[in-house]
């Protein structure tokens, strides 16, 4: 027992949770700007997968790591585009575009990974970010290195909860956004574009799913491989539920996920606990759906979620 | 004028023709025309050929296309649900050796080579042959492992040495307990710490793992899996790699490591096949040290860090391997953390 105390209580773990829960925080703050808008964007993993790729494959070659986040952006916005033409546009089932568009782009990360890169016998790589030590802030005993000598797109992770919850209740078009997804008849009354929200809603969706993919491949590890999203995506749905469509419960959910799944790991590696391995890698899961079924008692998705508006219809 | 002569004798060449070829087709394999024909060699994959177990038998199938002249076709990442039908497909369009990663399908493909009876079927499989076609193969390398884990003792100054491996079953678990049995015989006071990522491709997860392990005190890591290294590279412990020779991943970093080499039981199968006297059989052994298809892989920038004894001592116990003097136990228990 004391071993694993010893080995929760040190920077190393807090540290480590810090890095599991990026990739979460920009995924379900991606997933809950379309839900808010009121289309379920189950594209996530396949978004995540193909933005990965993008930016992996822009950073090898240009040798630059910006740049490659900014493909992996631009290339979750273009599939953010293409979940807005399916579901918004052309008013599709968003359960069956969103995974239709999860198998398209899962397909094409796969396709042009072998265009691109044809068949190495060793997996191409690129010199990963650098954690990297904030002046002054990473000093800070215990807090400086948990949370201040981490990647840069973690800092850009951590700003970005604040942000999003910023534009989403204190700015006019967070009040839009919301209105489209409660009532978006109401708001088209109101004079506002429930398309034009939507698709803005998604455009964002995917370049923050982009930036989560970027993440894994590029500061997490330095290489592009297909199973490095892991269904990464799909536990970001279920945070969304977790945090009852609200971007600080959300990143709550993702940190307790982290949390779980770092103690897990430090877990299996101890003498002091034997139980088999998939109870070990289970536990995330298994807490978060718990964690839901308690926390989401009252919590209400948005009113219009997974409805297809036409102006005329009532 | 000579028209009335000439076609009859055309007819005549025509029928003699026509008879010859009878003759050379009905005859089969002794013609050498027939014979020129490259053995057509299929592989049915069930991930992307980068995953390592499945790139080691893609390497020595390219291999065996520029060295025996065979004609190698592959299809990756087929799922259980297609694996019949690309099998078949295969087999409809007359390839002679089909062969593949299982695990997963392997019901799926032992019922398809039940259909196909003239066509060699080849796959990894925990389990045995099956007459009259269904030929299996391993990865038999637990005795590299062995020998990384003697060094791996050596090395350690915290006595905790760690493995990341993917999922605890048979072929994972006796290369860890291998690398530990190799490790305890140096290091009396070894212990060995395991985790498992419950996926063959999750490189963050798994450098995740890795760190944790290195947290608690590991300073030699057997990477099972892609990302480990990274991990120890980043925090400057030493790491074995494992399938190929993974030291360009990290010079500074990896002393050595268990290799697969899929040549051996690949060259033979096809030769047998080409031969026509295959059987079903089990070519593991073909994977073991004695047969070349594993081995310690080069200790590159390591060469001169290792110390002398340890070198000494890996030389020794290598040769008694080779010499059948020294048998690795092969323990597929689950391994637990120390």
């Amino acid at each position: 027992m004391n071993e694993i105390l010893s080995q929760v209580f040190q920077v190393g773990f807090f540290a480590a949770v810090i890095r599991i829960a990026t990739p979460l925080v920009f995924g379900t703050l991606g997933e809950l700007f379309a839900e808010r808008a009121g289309v379920l964007n189950l594209g996530i993993e396949g978004i995540m997968m193909l933005a990965a790729m993008a930016g992996f494959s822009t950073a090898f070659f240009t040798g630059s790591l910006w740049l490659g986040v900014l493909a992996a952006v631009l290339t979750g916005v273009m599939a953010g585009a293409l979940m807005g033409l399916l579901t918004v546009s052309l008013g599709l089932s968003q359960h069956v575009s969103g995974i239709g568009l999860t198998l398209l782009c899962s397909g094409l990360s796969f396709f042009f990974y072998r265009l691109i890169f044809g068949q190495p016998s060793s997996l191409p790589k690129i010199s990963s970010f650098e954690p990297l030590a904030l002046p002054g802030l990473a000093d800070i005993p215990v807090l400086g290195p948990i949370l201040f000598n981490q990647f840069a797109l973690v800092y850009l992770a951590m700003a970005i909860v604040p942000a999003a919850a910023f534009v989403l209740y204190q700015t006019p078009w967070g009040l839009n956004l919301r209105a489209v997804g409660e009532n978006p008849h109401a708001a088209y009354s109101a004079g506002v574009s429930v398309t034009a929200m939507r698709y803005q809603a998604l455009l964002v969706s995917g370049a923050l799913m982009g930036l989560a993919g970027a993440f894994l491949c590029m500061a997490q590890y330095n290489a592009y491989t297909f199973g490095v999203i892991s269904g990464r995506g799909w536990v970001c749905i279920a945070l969304i539920v977790f945090g009852q469509w609200n971007p600080w419960k959300s990143a709550a959910g993702s940190i307790l996920f982290a949390c779980i799944d770092a103690l897990q790991l430090r877990l299996q590696a101890s003498s002091a606990v034997h139980l088999p391995y998939q109870v070990f890698l289970m536990l995330p899961f298994v807490l978060t759906i718990v964690g839901m079924a308690l926390v989401s008692r009252n919590a209400l998705a948005p009113a219009a979620l997974l409805k297809p508006f036409r102006k005329e219809a009532r | 004028m000579n028209s009335g002569k000439r076609v009859p004798r055309t007819a005549g060449t025509i029928m003699v023709a026509v008879l010859v070829a009878a003759f050379l087709l009905s005859s089969g394999p002794v013609v050498p025309l027939h014979a020129q024909a490259p053995l057509k060699v299929a592989a049915v994959f069930e991930t992307p050929i980068e995953e390592p177990w499945v790139n080691q038998i893609h390497v020595a199938l390219l291999r065996a296309k520029k060295e025996m002249g065979i004609q190698y076709d592959w299809s990756e990442s087929v799922k259980s649900a297609d694996f019949a039908r690309v099998m078949r497909e295969y087999a409809e369009k007359g390839y002679q050796l089909i062969t593949g990663d299982a695990f997963g399908a392997e019901r799926i493909a032992r019922r398809v080579a039940a259909d196909y009876p003239k066509i060699a079927f080849v796959f990894g499989s925990g389990i045995g042959p099956a007459e009259p076609n269904f030929g299996v193969f391993d990865n038999w390398i637990h005795e590299p492992a062995f020998l990384s884990g003697m060094i791996a003792g050596k090395m350690t100054k915290s006595n905790t040495i760690g493995v990341v491996a993917a999922m605890p079953i048979p072929e994972v678990n006796r290369l860890a307990n291998a690398f530990y049995a190799g490790a305890k015989e140096t290091n009396p006071k070894v212990k060995c710490k395991f985790s498992f990522i419950g996926s063959f491709f999750d490189p963050p997860k798994a450098k995740e793992a890795a760190l944790a392990q290195i947290e608690s005190g590991v300073d030699v890591i057997y990477a099972e899996r892609f990302g480990v290294i990274e991990a120890a590279k980043e925090k400057g412990i030493l790491a074995m790699s494992n399938m190929s020779d993974q030291s360009a991943l990290g010079p500074d970093t990896v002393i050595t490591g268990p290799v697969w080499d899929m040549w051996p039981t690949v060259k033979y199968m096809v030769s047998l096949v080409k031969a026509g006297v295959f059987t079903a059989q089990d070519f593991g052994g073909f994977s073991f040290m004695s047969k070349g298809g594993s081995y310690l892989a080069p200790y590159n920038k390591f060469d001169a860090k290792l110390p002398a004894d340890v070198k000494d001592l890996v030389a020794k116990r290598q040769q008694e391997i080779l010499a059948g003097n020294f048998r690795v136990d092969i323990d597929e228990s689950i391994p637990k953390s120390q």
